[in-house]
């Protein structure tokens, strides 16, 4: 009988982590299901140019099952639970699917609702998602002048320097129309500084200055009051706004919750940060934005996660030890507006350095440059065509480089 | 690595006044601690959040999120920022004696 193999999640992690797995084994061998509760793949790094008009929502999405391999196994709803004693996963159509290995990858759920008065309308918007990101692009073609807040509510969410290059695009984007001298931009985080790691965050803070932002920090918003237009804090500050565009709290799916043992308290699963392994049992592993791993929930960690889970699912069912690690390598490029970007590039020991990428001659670290930001349009051919299918992307492996850089 | 005293001992903190080791914490302590951050007296709340902060740190080797401990300890977020006004994560896990938690990345 084939060993079975179950998916939970048909995203970036989910998809790339069942194409690679394919390749290794016959499909008499070894069967492969992806689970997931919908049939559309969104480009999600691209939710961030829908607003601006830079790219239509349209092109975001594709089909979902289309970018599996030939022998990939799709299956479509939600899961109830996993039943990790018993080895099976519960779904909501009332199938029970046994596995000998389980994969998380369903990713974060958008959580509005955790916070006082927050709700989608007119003066409130997100870019964290479809539905999100294209209200908002009406939003900004209607608004002539005001105060627009760029607010992070709580960490961690993903990719979290998407809310830093929306307010340097929206930046750019007033300018472009001839307005920004009535748009006043504020960003307000609940973190000390502009990101999260200390060389990085002065950069990227000092850009924020450059381009007329103004930066509220630890602000943790406790309500979004949208009729008298002001994010209140829990420590009573109030900030005023005439359009907020909040990056809600996110928390793992309810599913994980539902399942004993398997996620901690926001339904994140907790694994080995290095194999990948999901604390609650050995034939159970983790990848990508649902994990509770230190490190950013971004694309590229999924990315470099995908190599070291599928070697390390091999050895697990080959009975030996697991022996790849990840190294928490993230690499973002982060648009800047008028056609430059910068790019960052770190893991769990080294935070983001200035130097090149991958190597001495390469990309710009921490720099703005017209050529990373070409590089974060080429991605999107590379997420689709290279990425998803399970191929290696050339000079960008699993383990961060360290020649380049400088501390 | 830079040192304070307290109650007559000499602790490592690391640059922003976080124990750097926990064990060398007293709960005579974390009543001088709390003065420091201007909380007079500590409340059986204040004491609530504390023990279980310390428990996090031993659990999980970081103390926990403001909205963790929202879920998670009993004592809702709002309570929370009444007790600890100045942050609850930051200020709970210097005065029970924890390193600065890691946070999200």
């Amino acid at each position: 009988m084939p060993r079975r193999i179950v998916i939970l999640g048909g995203g970036t992690g989910g998809t790339l982590t069942a194409n690679r797995l394919r390749k290794h084994y016959d499909v008499d061998d070894v069967e492969i299901t992806v689970v997931d509760q919908d049939g559309s793949h969104v480009y999600q790094p691209g939710l961030l140019f829908v607003p601006f008009g830079l790219t239509d929502p349209d092109h975001l999405v594709k089909s979902r099952p289309r970018q599996l391999r030939k022998g990939v196994g799709y299956h479509q709803s939600a899961v109830d639970r996993v039943d990790v004693e018993a080895d099976t996963v519960h779904l909501d159509d009332g199938t029970v699917l046994p596995y000998d290995v389980l994969v998380v990858a369903t990713g974060v759920r958008l959580l509005p609702e955790e916070t006082e008065g927050l709700e989608w309308g007119d003066k409130v918007h997100t870019f964290y998602d479809l539905e999100g990101a294209t209200n908002l692009r009406e939003a900004f073609e209607r608004f002539e002048g005001g105060r627009i807040v760029v607010n992070v509510v709580d960490m961690p969410i993903k990719c979290p320097i998407a809310p830093l290059e929306f307010a340097f695009l929206t930046d750019w984007y007033f300018q472009d129309r001839g307005l920004r001298d009535r748009v006043d931009i504020a960003y307000v985080t609940p973190l000390d500084g502009a990101f999260t790691k200390p060389v990085a965050s002065a950069a990227l803070g000092d850009l924020l200055t450059e381009k007329g932002v103004s930066i509220v920090t630890e602000f943790n918003t406790g309500e979004v009051d949208a009729d008298a237009g002001r994010l209140v804090s829990f420590d009573g500050r109030e900030v005023p706004f005439d359009l907020a565009v909040v990056i809600p709290v996110h928390g793992g799916q309810a599913y994980v919750g539902r399942s004993p043992g398997l996620g901690d308290e926001l339904d994140f699963v907790p694994a080995d940060p290095q194999t990948l392994q999901a604390k609650v049992k050995p034939n159970v592993f983790a990848i990508g934005d649902a994990t509770s791993l230190p490190t950013s929930k971004a694309g590229s960690v999924t990315h470099f996660e995908g190599e070291v889970l599928v070697q390390n699912i091999r050895h697990f069912l080959a009975g030996e030890p697991l022996s790849a690690t990840f190294d928490g390598h993230a690499n973002c490029f982060i648009e800047t507006g008028f056609d430059k970007a910068l790019l960052i590039d770190f893991n769990y020991e080294t935070e983001p350095l200035p130097g090149h990428f991958p190597m001495k001659v390469g990309l710009p670290l921490l720099k703005e440059s017209r050529l990373n930001h070409l590089g974060k349009l080429v991605f999107e051919w590379f997420y689709w065509h290279s990425l998803l299918p399970g191929r290696d992307i050339p000079g960008i492996g699993a383990a961060m480089p360290m020649s380049g850089k400088h501390r | 690595m830079p040192t304070k005293e307290l109650d007559g001992v000499t602790v490592e903190v690391n640059d922003e006044g976080f124990f750097v080791k926990p064990e060398q914490w007293t709960e005579h302590m974390a009543e001088l601690l709390a003065k420091e951050e201007g909380i007079d007296t500590l409340s059986p709340q204040h004491w609530t959040v504390l023990r279980f902060v310390r428990r996090e740190y031993e659990e999980k080797g970081t103390g926990p999120t403001v909205r963790a401990l929202g879920k998670t300890s009993g004592v809702s977020v709002k309570e929370l920022y009444e007790l600890f006004p100045k942050g609850p994560a930051k200020i709970a896990a210097k005065v029970a004696g924890i390193p600065k938690p890691r946070g999200c990345i």
